[in-house]
């Protein structure tokens, strides 16, 4: 009975916060001006071509294999970062030893070199003559460079920070008490990591693997010159876009531009879901 | 389960955080260990549990060395301060863990696994959280998940890290007996580790007082009371007015509290001096002229607890009788019931009582 005799009257008059109208307007112009508005446009553009032409233009076979190319380099290249992101995130969280540091800001090194930089340094390390390139060749008879290995090798430099940045927190945040719990139940080191530490990284994992996915997919810098760019074997899809767009097909262009976006945002969208479902009953 | 330890060493850098610590547990004991912060009880905890090893001496559970046994192989259960649950399990997968990491051979099939988490569950009183994440229960349900999570290992052993810590003090108190309880059902030998006097005096059989990196008295809640061994005790188990003195040619003297003829048999020289507030009896003088002025009275439901001004000292009392006549700035008489005396190196002095005459008194019991 008290509580109802002072409950405010209207609840949305009086804001505990004042200042949504302003942040919201300031949020939405925002967000149309650079995101909304330029997506619209792509969205729209396409279809200057009508519904079949769309189809006809994704359809080609260059464009398949670019897709291919792109989604699965990316997906290759995400995946095997996720090992090695953890072992990264755990030596340099769990261990002290000299050069920690340096390790530390070397991880971070992808966000801030320019790609191009970051791909013509992979691209002479990894060619035929290069320091990695020969003895790889020399020893297993594998190209890497301007083969969809290179596309690969420069979509992992990429999306390795990702992981490791999204991982590093919450393994450091894992206290050292659930690992002994774990022991003295009984359970192996082994078992301790399998069924103890590995389950409370995988949300921040899946989430990590999202982000360095989707920069995979829309890499560019890095990627074009290591990749040789050969149509149908080592030509990724946002530079068929350029191609498209140097051809002066820009309907085309952008059709390729919405399927990468849609592709995209569904394949980080099902990633949401399932993290989500691992997170479950966690606040 | 017996335990024995002895001439237990560990030491963190120059600092010995066990500096030979020897101590005997019987089967089905309820033993704790009390100590401040620092005193090195976590660590004898950690050494029991095999999460941590000893730089010298040896721990003998149920007879066997346990130098080189491993954590996972002692089975020994451990409940963490924090609990440590495993917070993206269940609590049914929680408590079952224990049993699923065990090598084929030995582990349960899944049925007999459930009943035993249904059991369990049910033995700490949560039937209905099996399905519950950590994160979805109460501080205190998530103890109990700990605890049945310890016991499904049938431990030989149960250690407690300040198990109690981490709870609001209503549910704390009711926790604590319900542990309890538990203990006496299923006998299991339990070590308890806290700072907190009132959790050990209530909850164990022996308390084992440690001060840096030692154990300085082992033994019941009413001998650590009624007999300190040493200074630290007295003034860390139970409530203590504490007293500087001096013995001059075998009599006690204290400037602020005049005891008459109390003989100490040690040498002569400084030395401090306990009375606990239940044997400092505060009662009105007959004379009018008592010696000490009565600073604060608070009322309990027979008597008083009083603080009286002695000299410079603010010492607690109780008055036992005529309640009503005792006011702050009245002057009092007080009667010392016993007190115990240490030397300067905190050892226990033996004291003879003379006589008791005059206003400060001294009782026949010393």
């Amino acid at each position: 009975m008290g509580a109802s005799a002072i409950a405010p009257r209207s609840a949305s008059r009086h804001q505990a916060l004042p200042g949504l109208g302003l942040t919201l307007g300031v949020t939405v112009v925002w967000l149309g001006a650079i995101v909304i508005v330029p997506l619209a446009a792509l969205a729209l553009k396409p279809w200057e071509l009508g519904a079949a032409g769309v189809l006809a233009a994704l359809s080609e076979p260059r464009v398949l294999a670019a897709f291919r190319m792109s989604f699965g380099g990316a997906l290759a290249a995400t995946l095997a970062s996720v090992p090695v992101g953890i072992l990264l995130a755990w030596a340099i969280t769990r261990y002290r030893f000299p050069g920690r540091r340096v390790l530390d800001a070397l991880i971070d090194l992808p966000f801030a070199l320019p790609t191009a930089v970051a791909g013509l340094a992979l691209t002479a390390l990894f060619a035929t003559n290069g320091w990695l390139g020969a003895p790889i060749e020399a020893v297993t008879g594998w190209k890497v460079a301007y083969t969809p290995a290179g596309v690969i090798v420069a979509l992992f430099f990429v999306a390795l920070p990702f992981i490791v940045r999204t991982v590093e927190p919450v393994l450091r945040d894992l206290p050292a008490e659930t690992e002994e719990a774990a022991a003295t139940l009984g359970a192996t080191r082994l078992q301790t990591i399998r069924r103890v530490v590995l389950p409370a990284l995988a949300p921040a994992t899946v989430t990590g693997f999202g982000l360095g996915f989707a920069r995979a997919v829309g890499e560019y810098g890095s990627v074009i010159f290591i990749a040789g760019n050969m149509p149908m074997v080592s030509e990724i899809a946002p530079l068929l876009i350029i191609v498209k767009l140097e051809q002066f097909n820009y309907a085309a262009a952008a059709a390729v531009g919405l399927a990468m976006l849609v592709l995209s945002f569904a394949i980080l969208l099902l990633l949401n879901l399932w993290q989500r479902r691992l997170r479950r009953g966690q606040r | 389960m017996t335990v024995e330890i002895e001439k237990l060493v560990r030491r963190f850098g120059h600092n010995a955080a066990l500096d030979g610590v020897s101590l005997a547990l019987h089967p089905g004991e309820f033993a704790a260990l009390l100590g401040p912060s620092g005193s090195g009880k976590t660590t004898l905890l950690r050494i029991l549990a095999g999460l941590d090893f000893p730089d010298a001496g040896s721990v003998r559970i149920a007879g066997t060395d346990v130098a080189g046994v491993p954590a996972r192989l002692r089975g020994v259960g451990v409940v963490f301060q924090h609990y440590a649950l495993f917070r993206h399990m269940t609590i049914a997968e929680n408590i079952a863990f224990g049993l699923r990491v065990r090598p084929r051979r030995l582990r349960p099939a899944a049925a007999d696994i459930a009943r035993r988490v249904a059991t369990l569950l049910e033995l700490v009183q949560i039937p209905d959280l099996a399905g519950r994440y950590p994160d979805q229960v109460s501080g205190g349900q998530r103890q109990r998940v700990a605890l049945a999570r310890a016991l499904a290992i049938e431990p030989s052993l149960l250690l407690l890290d300040e198990p109690f810590g981490a709870l609001d003090a209503l549910v704390r108190k009711e926790v604590r007996r319900w542990v309890r309880g538990l203990h006496d059902r299923l006998g299991i030998t339990s070590v308890l580790v806290t700072h907190d006097q009132d959790e050990a005096m209530e909850l164990a059989d022996r308390i084992a007082v440690m001060d840096r990196g030692r154990i300085v008295q082992f033994g019941t809640p009413r001998a650590l009371l009624d007999d300190p061994q040493t200074a630290f005790v007295a003034g860390f188990i139970g409530e203590a007015n504490r007293l500087r003195g001096e013995v001059r040619d075998g009599w006690l003297e204290m400037r602020d509290l005049p005891v008459p003829m109390v003989r100490v048999k040690g040498r002569d020289g400084p030395v401090e001096v306990f009375i606990r507030p239940a044997d400092l009896l505060v009662a009105p003088s007959p004379r009018r002229h008592g010696c000490v002025e009565v600073a604060l009275v608070r009322p309990e439901t027979e008597s008083a607890r009083v603080v009286v001004r002695c000299g410079a000292s603010l010492l607690d009392g109780v008055a036992p009788t005529q309640v009503g006549r005792i006011l702050p700035g009245v002057l009092c008489d007080v009667t010392v019931r016993r007190l115990t005396v240490f030397g300067e190196d905190g050892a226990r002095e033996d004291l003879h009582l003379v006589d008791a005459p005059g206003c400060v008194g001294a009782g026949a019991s010393i």
